[in-house]
């Protein structure tokens, strides 16, 4: 059963709604990445409840008008218009006055909420309003999804990709660095309008599979999670792009075979898995790295000092010192040093001396700002065999220079 | 219309969304200065899942065990929400972003799963809550406010949100002097000894009482909208801190008396024999001050 979803071959609707999700999780990662990485992350969350009251809107004019109100293209319509008006109420309440812009996004999103619950309510006592199933849009249901309605937003959903594909380039080198690309003659300003956009046509899209409250997560969780695993903006941006498409696959399929499982939470939790792996695992910015790299660092400096210590022939006392030289066998129980602790106190103290020279000579020149870190490093690795000679020779020449 | 009447149907669900709305606009006046506004945001979609485990242990649908659950669930958030900022280095915003969605995903799962949707629990209801229905039925006219047995009938969620605007007022007054400090300059505040941390952990902590005690009345989206509106009107309107305050809160009664009226009457008046959602429209009134704050507010501009 597994399988035969995963593999698409689930029915016509479960496999367009699979694709159009994934689609729209690949799109979703990458503006996302930009909106993030720009500190705009919560901007989506005012794009997706904005759509609300368009919605209401749309529903009742089509109904006016004697159009069939139930038509996904209207609706989606109506949300996308609506949610531009929100954002471009964020933007002039962030410009315009000295609210900042978690203020704005905040207003908009519940002004505008509250005035689409205020339009279901009106719908609700309309004749056949109460059957319309607005509510499905909250939530999101790909349950008795009409096959044309699926097409519609997987055709769109490619275009949304495709339009993001074209531009990646100047979005990219925005986001790496605004200036920087304004040189390369790209406006930051028209690739922002585009980035907005397309997170608009996230959002309108999948509406219907995830629900207008959570599809800011698609937006947001794939890009932080991509963060994690690179500091190259090409590679989150690919990255991001591919935990979107993931959450969106596999989200999608695990509620086409078990329909009572709604596939918009599904999809945000799995996005949510992928970021608890990233956060967890990742290497470098993972907290499993970054703890063991700080353990490691630790020890170094705890190793480093002792063998210093011992090297000027005196006791160690604390105790953390004394359990890691035991161990590694370079003092006795009694705190006496063997044989092989004495060469390593020896090189140490050779590597700190040569250190401190080099750090004098280069004092002036500004060529070193973290001097301790590296007096923790092996000198024979870090510098070439000629400066170590130049060092040597200053060291010697100190030494005949005392006696 | 008659007075009996107006007492009996609409003077609580308006003395409760006034005082849900003044006790949010309160703490909310800080959070905006302190760049901290969605986290009322955050604060109500996270109740979802606390209110659904509280169903789940407690396998009924009252009060105190939902009110435990959802305050349980905001307290875990900003614990994650901490841990992800500090561990993964991330900015606040965004890990506030991850987190809330996953916990209202979390939370809307279970309540599929658990078939609760029958008892009186849904996702709409924690939205828009259901201010129409905390009716008065034992009062006769004005003078039941002055008699003990008629106000003991009164829906409990009067008590409980008056209860909780005091609550915030008596906070507000105490800490008046380390609010302000911490929200204009928190770096200024700590070197005079203000304990900064402790005093932004409180206002986030009753900023969550507010929106947990809120919920349940007036329903998470009066809860988001009121925490926000009315502050950042204010603070088109004024360069004083103690005057946005108040005007905020003036702002927040003015949007709840209007907001009512505009949503169980006005249709009435137009002939239509429907009413809206009150709480929808008064936080839609509330928008509209903030859009008038922002076109005409004397102090709207920023200064560079």
């Amino acid at each position: 059963m597994l399988w035969s979803a995963l593999s698409l071959s689930l029915g016509y609707n479960a496999t367009l709604v699979t694709l159009g999700s994934s689609l729209l999780g690949a799109a979703a990662g990458m503006a996302g990445t930009f909106l993030y990485l720009s500190n705009k992350a919560l901007i989506s969350d005012a794009i997706s409840h904005a759509t609300l009251p368009g919605l209401g809107l749309a529903f009742l004019m089509a109904r006016g008008f004697g159009w069939d109100e139930r038509q996904l293209a209207i609706l989606l319509t109506g949300s996308a218009a609506s949610a531009a008006l929100g954002l471009y109420f964020v933007t002039l309440l962030t410009q315009k006055t000295r609210l900042t812009q978690d203020t704005a996004i905040g207003c908009v999103l519940s002004v505008f909420f509250a005035f689409g619950v205020v339009l279901l309510t009106i719908i609700q006592t309309v004749p056949g309003g109460r059957k319309a199933g607005l509510e499905s849009f909250l939530l999101g249901s790909t349950a008795g999804m009409l096959y044309s309605d699926a097409l519609l937003i997987l055709i769109l959903s490619l275009f949304t990709t495709l339009l993001l594909l074209v531009f990646l380039r100047p979005i990219k080198l925005i986001t790496f660095d605004a200036s920087y690309g304004e040189t390369l003659g790209f406006s930051s300003r028209r690739v922002e309008i585009l980035v907005l956009f397309v997170a608009l046509a996230v959002t309108v899209l999948g509406m219907k599979i995830v629900g207008l409250i959570l599809i800011v997560a698609l937006l947001i969780i794939p890009a932080v999670s991509a963060r994690f695993w690179s500091e190259k903006v090409d590679v989150i941006f690919l990255i991001s792009a591919g935990f979107g498409m993931i959450s969106g696959y596999i989200g999608s399929t695990i509620s086409a075979i078990s329909p009572s499982l709604p596939t918009g939470p599904i999809i945000v939790l799995c996005s949510f898995g992928v970021f608890l792996t990233s956060f967890i695992f990742a290497p470098q910015r993972g907290i499993l790295a970054v703890a063991l790299n700080h353990h490691r660092f630790q020890k170094t400096v705890h190793l480093t000092q002792g063998l210093l210590l011992v090297a000027q022939g005196q006791s160690i006392y604390e105790p953390k010192t004394h359990r890691l030289l035991r161990r590694l066998g370079y003092v006795r129980a009694d705190g006496v040093a063997t044989e092989v602790g004495n060469s390593m106190a020896a090189k140490t103290l050779l590597n700190e001396r040569r250190w401190s020279h080099w750090n004098k000579l280069v004092r002036d020149s500004d060529q070193f700002d973290d001097q301790t870190v590296f007096s923790l490093m092996d000198i024979e690795k870090k510098l070439t065999q000629d400066q170590i000679n130049m060092i040597d020779q200053g060291l010697v020449q100190k030494q005949q220079g005392q006696v | 219309m008659m007075a009996s009447e107006f007492v009996a149907l609409s003077l609580t669900p308006v003395l409760i969304a006034a005082f849900a709305g003044m006790a949010c606009a309160l703490p909310g006046n800080f959070l905006v200065l302190r760049k901290q506004a969605l986290i009322g945001d955050a604060i109500s979609h996270v109740m979802l899942p606390g209110i659904v485990v509280a169903y789940l242990i407690s396998g009924r649908v009252t009060t105190w065990p939902m009110m435990f659950g959802a305050a349980g669930a905001a307290i875990v958030s900003v614990f994650l929400i901490e841990i992800i900022r500090r561990l993964g280095r991330i900015e606040f915003g965004a890990a506030m972003g991850v987190v809330f969605t996953a916990m209202f995903a979390a939370g809307v799962l279970l309540l599929e799963q658990s078939e609760t949707s029958e008892v009186h629990l849904d996702v709409e209801h924690a939205l828009f809550g259901n201010l129409e229905m905390l009716i008065w039925l034992q009062s006769d006219g004005w003078g039941s406010l002055l008699d003990l047995n008629a106000l003991a009938q009164m829906p409990p969620q009067f008590f409980r949100m008056l209860t909780v605007f005091l609550l915030i007022c008596l906070f507000t007054y105490i800490f008046w002097r380390p609010l302000v400090l911490i929200s204009f300059d928190e770096a200024y505040a700590r070197t005079i000894g203000t304990q900064a941390p402790l005093i932004g952990l409180l206002l986030v902590i009753f900023a969550a009482i507010t929106a947990v005690a809120a919920f349940d009345a007036v329903g998470s989206i009066i809860v988001i909208a009121m925490i926000l509106c009315p502050p950042a009107s204010a603070r088109l309107l004024t360069n004083n801190v103690r005057t946005q305050v108040f005007l905020s809160l003036g702002l927040a009664l003015s949007a709840t008396l209007a907001g009512y009226i505009l949503a169980s009457y006005a249709p009435l008046w137009l002939g239509f024999s429907d009413t809206v959602s009150a709480a929808g429209m008064i936080s839609t009134l509330s928008g509209v001050f903030l859009a008038f704050s922002a076109v005409y507010g004397r102090h709207r501009k920023r200064i560079v």
